[in-house]
């Protein structure tokens, strides 16, 4: 084996330049692979944990995913007339026996859940009318599904039970009411009820949407606001491991009947740009590596071409296929690892540099730069590719000057 | 009752054919027995080259059989092939073919650590020894672009012999060289046959061919004399 790669190097060595140029190439490509995934995969890394700490992982909502089968359907199953047109039955709309099912919910372990009932209110202060969506909560059980504590720039979460009619709002929504602490809007919900509210709080989370358009009450007082008493329509669930979500909501969802849904499933649509934003990324790095495959190929196959004679001797030597297909396989992969460890060193030189950059202004989120993943999984995907690559683009070769018959070259070299 | 000692190299009715219906060799039948000196030749494109290529399992006859120490290699794979090429058998071409990126004593390790019955130390006594022999002592470390063409054909005949192999080919050896130097190349191989080694070597130079003790001459690839010189 020893022997296979010195004859290797020696032929390698005869083409310094073109395989310095491979070694390059393939470099280039395993760097920007490495510092791109490191890019894409802290930022998207960065975004879940940012909707992962806002949003519930779990949501159980006063739906059914299908609508319910109607009395002139069931009245006659598989009937050779559709029935269409129905009316549906009005019915009260909220989570059944909400507290049961909390309570069952939270008797599951590494499960903490909170009942809220949500709604529409049309907030007034002064001239200013800002529609916004109001939360109502019971602060102690919202404090352990999500991060609200945490977000409050201004007052505290228990602050809403020491005042009556206390709602603490999201810094973008004050700002567009005009409101500060202690200010009290009146509050006006599509059942017609008017309620004067006092702001005890405010709160910012990083993500506009929220922060502009919600607030956060007592449970008891929306159900009033919203005359809905005694509704509860979600339940917000916060597990202690994330990457259980969707098992548990498709269980949840089972037992219970109603629509549940996990933090997935609600960024759907973030989940698919990232997909495609992976594909676009592993193509265009796939892409490099590919032209560092032909480099690769190219030089062995130069090679092979050039040491027709050394490989004939060899075979008269006694050499076997197998032995001259490892030779020159030996020189791919040489290409290859080569390759990747400069790969890896100037990933590892781009990343750091990445990390220099500041943009000068602050995302709402609070990031003046680049979020980088330092993973040496990624070091390893990397070179494992290019290594494979490497050796791809070397079998052919490798296999034609395997099979090259010693006797046609040296009859013509004589 | 005991068999007589098979010859160490026997060609039973060997054919050789090209697919384009070109026959190269057309039913030989030789045996050469151990120490023996053999001189093949004949007029260009009798089909010399193509027989020494048959003898060292090179080539694959298209009919007929060649045993080598008595043993069929008709039923032989690729791999047992090259095994016995390794470890029985020595060439020596016209052209050196030396790898060009490794000096005189790497080439004649090549098939020493290919095979390596011998610890590397040993093995560069060994090779060492064998360019000494041929009087190569000094010239041991330098690539074959430094060599001399008799120097080189020296360092290619080395190398046959480095794994110690009981049959030597050569194909025009001298075909390269000035009569000095051919000379010069046939004593070597005079002196390995002397010592016991089987050599044979195609050669169209009648006078050194006279060197040999037994002289093989083909015309259209058949055997049309066998004896000696
Ligand atoms: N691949 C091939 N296709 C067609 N003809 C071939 C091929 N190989 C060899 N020949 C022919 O077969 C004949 C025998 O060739 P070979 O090389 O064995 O002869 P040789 O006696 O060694 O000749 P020389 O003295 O010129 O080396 C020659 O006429 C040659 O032209
Ligand atoms: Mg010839």
């Amino acid at each position: 084996m020893k022997l296979l790669l010195d004859l290797a190097r020696g032929m390698l060595a005869r083409r310094r330049r073109q395989t310095l140029v491979s070694v390059a190439g393939v470099a280039l490509g395993v760097a920007f692979f490495i510092a791109i995934a490191a890019l894409m995969r802290g930022f998207q890394g960065y975004f879940i944990s940012q909707i992962i700490d806002v949003a519930p992982h779990i949501t159980v909502k006063d739906e059914l995913r299908a609508p319910p089968r109607q009395a002139a359907e069931l009245a006659h199953p598989g009937g050779a007339v559709t029935v269409s047109g129905v009316k549906p039955r009005d019915r009260v709309r909220g989570i059944r026996a909400a507290g049961d099912k909390l309570a069952m919910l939270e008797a599951m372990p590494g499960v903490a859940a909170a009942p809220l009932l949500t709604g529409q209110a049309l907030l007034r202060y002064g001239a200013r009318d800002v529609s916004a969506t109001l939360l109502g909560i019971e602060p102690a059980r919202q404090a352990r599904v999500s991060n609200i504590g945490k977000d409050m720039i201004e007052g505290r979460l228990e602050d809403l039970r020491a005042t009556a009619n206390g709602v603490i709002l999201g810094a973008g929504l004050a700002q567009r009411l005009g409101v500060r602490v202690g200010d009290t809007v009146s509050a006006v919900s599509p059942a017609g009820t008017v309620l004067p509210m006092r702001v005890t709080g405010l709160f910012r989370t990083g993500l506009t949407a929220l922060d502009n358009a919600q607030g956060y009450t007592l449970l008891k007082v929306n159900q009033v606001l919203q005359n809905r008493p005694n509704v509860v329509n979600q339940i917000h669930i916060r597990l202690r491991d994330v990457t259980r979500a969707e098992p548990l909501a498709r269980q949840i969802e089972a037992r219970f009947g109603d629509r549940t849904e996990s933090w997935e499933e609600q960024n759907a649509n973030f989940l698919t740009v990232f997909v495609i934003q992976n594909a676009v990324m592993y193509s265009v790095t796939g892409a490099i590596l590919l032209v560092a495959a032909f480099g690769i190929y190219n030089i062995v196959s130069t090679v092979v071409f050039e040491k027709t004679r050394d490989i004939a001797i060899l075979k008269s030597l006694g050499f076997t296929e197998r032995d001259i297909q490892l030779l020159f396989l030996a020189q791919g992969l040489a290409v290859g690892l080569l390759g990747a460890a400069l790969g890896c060193a100037l990933g590892a030189l781009m990343i750091e540099g990445l990390a220099q950059i500041r943009f000068g202004v602050e995302t709402p989120a609070g990031q003046d730069r680049f979020m980088l993943v330092r993973d040496w999984r990624i070091y390893a995907a990397a070179s494992l590719f290019a290594v494979a690559a490497a050796g791809i683009a070397a079998v052919i070769p490798a296999r034609r000057a395997a099979r090259l018959d010693p006797v046609q070259v040296v009859r013509g070299a004589a | 009752m005991s068999a007589p000692a098979p010859p160490l190299l026997a060609a039973e009715g060997v054919t050789r054919r090209l697919p384009e219906g070109v026959t190269l060799v057309s039913d030989v039948t030789l045996a050469v027995g151990r120490g023996e000196f053999v001189a093949v030749t004949g007029p260009s494109g009798s089909g010399k080259s193509s027989l020494l290529y048959l003898l060292g399992l090179l080539d694959r006859p298209s009919e007929g059989r060649i045993l080598l120490e008595g043993r069929d290699t008709a039923g032989l794979d690729g791999e047992a092939l090259a095994a016995l090429r390794l470890a029985r058998i020595g060439f020596v071409f016209q052209f050196h073919f030396l790898l060009p990126e490794f000096s005189a004593l790497d080439n004649v390790l090549v098939p020493m650590r290919r095979l390596g019955r011998l610890p590397l130390v040993e093995a560069r006594r060994r090779a060492l020894a064998l360019l000494e022999a041929l009087g190569m002592r000094e010239a041991a470390g330098k690539l074959p672009e430094q060599l001399s063409g008799g120097m080189r054909q020296r360092a290619a005949i080395a190398r046959a012999l480095a794994n110690d192999p009981a049959l030597l080919l050569a194909d025009e050896p001298t075909g390269n060289l000035d009569t000095r130097n051919a000379a010069a190349v046939f004593d070597i191989f005079a002196g390995l046959a002397a010592e016991g080694r089987t050599v044979i070597v195609v050669t169209h130079d009648l006078a050194l061919a006279g060197r040999a003790r037994r002289r093989v001459h083909l015309v259209d690839g058949r055997v049309v004399s066998d004896g000696p010189p």
